[in-house]
């Protein structure tokens, strides 16, 4: 019978050592998995490597284990929301590695794909493509650029089933996808949660084979980075 | 001289029916609000979205729908949603027509710099360096010189680079621009700015043919 199912957050991660290489799903604030962060930050894991779109900001999301100095390297493409994390680097408390998005989401997605390296044209002729091997394809050059390798993905999902299967919903879906395929533990923590049978198969954004355990979040906050309106003529 | 606004004004008389259009941070984004009347463009946004909507009513919120630059926003008629490795699919295999982005320099063989200052904060290239290395037509919206009156239109960028030969086009405060083999080629005057204006803020070659209209935004 298959046992995905977990208790909560704190029973998803607590065997997550120091040192381990995670994924976090989401862009900026939209999509990342808020649960999960915060049991982090209560287990007082050390020294990870954080490979995620962004940094969060200086008192939500990842910002939240910059604070408490549990990240030891980011991996992500954009950093600019946290001041935290400026002076975390400055200070050379904080390794970063800045790569291009598109680079960072095909290199969940070769992984997940069983695939061990890719080529791409972005990063040509930057300091991106420095030590890298590059390659002529009809003319035009690309840079060869590696699977992610990391221990756990963790993603966050709309609704969720029992045996794993995901739905996302809007821009909230990103790099969750194909971020809980490249895990070798993947978790996801799901707004609702429902027995296997009741999800539209046709609808399963993430087949469930990707992912180890499930659990229903809690308390979501949500937070909008910039709320951005217009007024009603 | 242009705002702006002008700016945007005239980058969005390139758009042409049809067109799949990226928006980048800063000026770029205002050039959705100038879209010509009769003609449709499709806005695509690399988070995930297809039919970029305007900003929500106060009332119509909803944190798990936003833009690239982390706004909120809403979805036209016809929009779509992706995960982020379909997304720079969209881009990389050329099916965005065209892509507007900011800059701080440019050089007379097409290339850019927009994402790093040494020394400085580093904020990251986020999709920039995707963009540049796959898209078909590439327009930059930017300020033509600096704070201090140095040209930003370059013969060679001193800034780290994003992307190498890309841009075609670029708009500035003072005119429109191509990039030709021989540099930058004029092709609009903004109201009021002079050729010889134009010739002194610009430090990459600089090719003037014939009579140079005056730009109408």
């Amino acid at each position: 019978m298959l046992n995905k199912l977990v208790a909560n957050a704190e029973e998803a991660v607590k065997d997550i050592q120091d040192g381990a290489t995670i994924m976090l799903g989401g862009f900026g604030l939209c999509g990342i998995p808020e649960n999960c962060i915060n049991a982090l930050v209560k287990t007082g894991v050390k020294n990870l490597t954080c490979i995620s779109n962004n940094a969060g900001v200086d008192d939500f999301g990842i910002g939240l284990l910059l604070n408490t100095r549990q990240v030891k390297k980011m991996v992500s493409s954009y950093v600019g929301e946290n001041a935290e994390f400026e002076r975390q680097l400055l200070s050379g408390e904080l390794e970063v590695e800045l790569i291009p998005q598109g680079t960072l989401a095909t290199r969940c997605l070769a992984s997940g794909y069983g695939m061990p390296a890719i080529f791409t044209p972005a990063g040509v002729g930057t300091e991106v493509a420095d030590g890298k091997e590059i390659r002529e394809f009809n003319g035009k050059q690309y840079l060869l650029e590696y699977a992610f390798d990391s221990d756990y993905a963790i993603v966050k999902a709309w609704k969720g089933d029992t045996h794993g299967n995901l739905i996302f919903r809007e821009t909230a879906r990103n790099f969750n996808p194909m971020m809980a395929m490249a895990g070798k533990i993947t978790i996801a923590e799901v707004e609702e949660l429902v027995p296997a049978g009741e999800l539209d198969p046709d609808q399963i954004h993430t087949p469930g084979i990707f992912v180890n355990r499930i659990f229903q979040g809690v308390d979501y906050e949500k937070r909008i980075e910039q709320v951005t309106t217009r007024l009603k003529s | 001289m242009l705002d702006k606004f002008g700016i945007a004004k005239r980058i969005a008389k390139e758009l042409k029916d049809g067109y799949y259009v990226n928006l980048g941070i800063g000026i770029p984004t205002l050039v959705a609000n100038y879209v010509p009347e009769g003609i449709e463009v499709v806005l695509q946004s690399e988070n995930g979205l297809l039919g970029i909507g305007p900003f929500p009513f106060a009332d119509e919120v909803d944190a798990d729908l936003i833009n690239a630059g982390k706004q909120t926003v809403t979805t036209t008629i016809g929009s779509s949603f992706f995960d982020s490795a379909l997304s720079f699919g969209m881009i990389r295999s050329g099916r965005v027509d065209l892509t507007v982005l900011g800059a701080m320099e440019v050089a007379e063989n097409g290339d850019i710099a927009n994402w790093k200052i040494p020394g400085k904060m580093v904020k990251g290239m986020g999709g920039a360096m995707d963009l540049v290395a796959a898209a078909k037509n590439i327009i930059v919206a930017m300020q033509h010189v600096d704070k201090k009156g140095n040209s930003k239109l370059l013969k060679r960028c001193s800034l780290p680079i994003t992307g190498l030969g890309c841009v075609k086009k670029v708009v500035t405060e003072l005119g429109v621009f191509d990039i030709v083999p021989e540099g930058f080629q004029l092709l609009e005057r903004a109201p009021g700015i002079t050729v010889e204006y134009i010739r002194e803020k610009t430090e990459g070659h600089l090719l003037v043919v014939g009579e140079i209209p005056e730009m109408v935004v």
